[in-house]
């Protein structure tokens, strides 16, 4: 694995057991001895840490001091409103390609005279070199390189956090903020990717490790690995880039249309004004011929990326294919999301997966699998 | 008890061949989700795909480690498919045979051997 990226947490990884894999150019901890399973439930029940550091963090900061101009010139990026987004706020975002495809989802958050970016680890060199052409003429793009990213998800995250930096506990769902701590300053946004309430904290490289080793001594906070992390996401029915959502799949094909304020939509103050725009606004208006839906096997085998979709237990032309499948430790059932054509997206509507050559039945279901937990 | 590289574990009970998979196999396989086991009274050979198990991480097959005809399957894992994880080479088993021809077995490995090909 010698031409993979290590976090600057790596060392601790391997003291707590951590099996490393290969991810998105990064070596990091699929599952520590714990395992998958246990770590999913130990998250939702009490708390996980997880080290996110391999996403990329940019700073946006306008050359005229006005957030709002880092603002308008990012939204020629994305479909979403960033002018609207108030200060210590986080908005969810995803930048699109001239056929309404989306190359990347992010976060975008208004830290008062800059904007803070998160990007997805796998695409973060395409999306910087992409702000960077088209940004630079009112925006500095800082690329954050010297400080790593933690999430801190689960029932007990507010308890573990607050013991070391106390104002996080005032935060509200999707709030961001920097606070002074004995690790340096702390940039805080409550959000995560798990379902639950919880934080996702930056720090300084040379202090993230004990952060981390503060957190995990906190009773109730265990280490969790990518295994249980894509466990939790399916269960909070987020998508994944890459496998629920790409280039080949529209922000309305991939249900994630609620991102899109009225303001970038037809009528709205700034319609369009993004790449892909004449596509996405035909969608958000008359709806596209697909759409990622959620997926619940009828009986215990669990449906995999891949796996086929079909009208019928004979029928001879798929209607949409499985994007991510697992095992659900918390709703204790197999659970997948998937893309169908539009007639078949309604809650309820049976379809048969072809899972090692048998149809199985499979039902559309509402997500997310298991209500999520954010203090709004 | 003899071992196949495939991971898999044979015990003679009388005149039926208990089958199931390794401790080693089960750690490696992580938390297991779902089991399929196969019809009764069917002649299999050996290769034939028997068994699906499915855990957190993928989906393998068991394949059939001696021709024979199927004779019980333990229908306990399809409900708890997580006893392979606490008991792989106890409770946990798969599948009972009466095989075709016992000396298939003579070939594998006993348990020293397979620790050592397991390193």
């Amino acid at each position: 694995m010698s031409d993979l990226k290590r976090t600057g947490l790596y060392d601790l990884h391997l003291e707590l057991g951590g099996k490393m894999v290969p991810f998105a150019g990064y070596e990091m901890p699929v599952q520590y001895p714990l395992g998958v399973m246990k770590e999913h439930i130990h998250t939702r029940t009490s708390a996980g840490l997880f080290d996110v550091s391999h996403m990329g963090q940019v700073i946006l900061r306008p050359k005229s001091g006005d957030v709002a101009d880092a603002a308008l010139a990012l939204e020629s990026l994305v479909p979403v409103s960033l002018l609207a987004l108030k200060e210590g706020r986080q908005r969810y975002a995803m930048f699109t390609n001239d056929a309404g495809g989306i190359t990347d989802d992010l976060m975008v958050a208004n830290r008062g005279d800059h904007l803070f970016v998160v990007v997805n680890a796998a695409c973060k060199d395409a999306d910087i070199a992409r702000m960077q052409a088209n940004l630079s003429i009112t925006c500095e793009v800082e690329v954050i390189d010297d400080r790593a990213l933690l999430a801190l998800q689960g029932p007990l995250a507010e308890a573990a956090l607050a013991a070391i930096a106390p104002a996080v506990a005032a935060m509200k769902f999707m709030d961001v903020t920097i606070v002074a701590s004995a690790y340096g300053d702390l940039w805080v946004s409550r959000s995560g990717y798990s379902g639950e309430d919880g934080y996702e904290i930056s720090v300084a490289n040379d202090l993230a490790t004990a952060l981390a080793k503060a957190l995990l001594a906190t009773d109730g906070v265990e280490p969790i690995g990518l295994g249980a992390r894509d466990s939790l996401r399916l269960e909070a029915g987020l998508c994944l880039y890459g496998n629920d959502i790409d280039e080949t799949t529209s922000p309305v094909e991939g249900a994630i249309e609620w991102a899109i304020q009225k303001a970038r939509r037809r009528g709205g103050e700034r319609p369009g004004g993004f790449p892909g725009a004449t596509r996405i606004l035909n969608e958000l208006e008359h709806g596209a011929t697909r759409r990622r839906v959620g997926i619940l096997p009828d009986g215990r085998a669990p449906m995999r990326a891949g796996v086929e979709l079909f009208a019928s237990e004979d029928a001879t032309a798929p209607i949409g294919n499985v994007t991510s499948g697992a095992f659900g430790p918390t709703i204790e059932r197999p659970m997948s999301m998937g893309y169908v054509t539009t007639e078949f997206a309604t809650t309820g509507t049976t379809v048969y997966a072809e899972v090692r050559g048998k149809r199985l039945p499979a039902t559309v279901a509402d997500m997310p699998f298991r209500p999520s937990t954010y203090k709004r | 008890m003899k071992f196949t590289e495939e991971h898999e574990w044979l015990r003679v009970e009388g005149d039926v061949v208990v089958v199931g998979i390794t401790e080693h196999a089960a750690e490696q396989l992580g938390d297991v989700v779902f089991i399929e086991l196969p019809d009764t009274d069917q002649e299999v050979a050996k290769d034939d795909e028997v068994v699906v198990i499915e855990s957190v991480k993928a989906a393998s097959d068991i394949l059939a480690p001696i021709d024979g005809e199927i004779v019980e399957v333990n229908g306990m894992l399809v409900d708890e498919p997580g006893k392979v994880n606490e008991d792989a080479q106890g409770d946990a088993w798969f599948i009972k045979m009466k095989p075709a021809d016992l000396s298939q077995m003579d070939e594998m490995m006993d348990e020293a051997a397979y620790k050592k090909f397991i390193g």
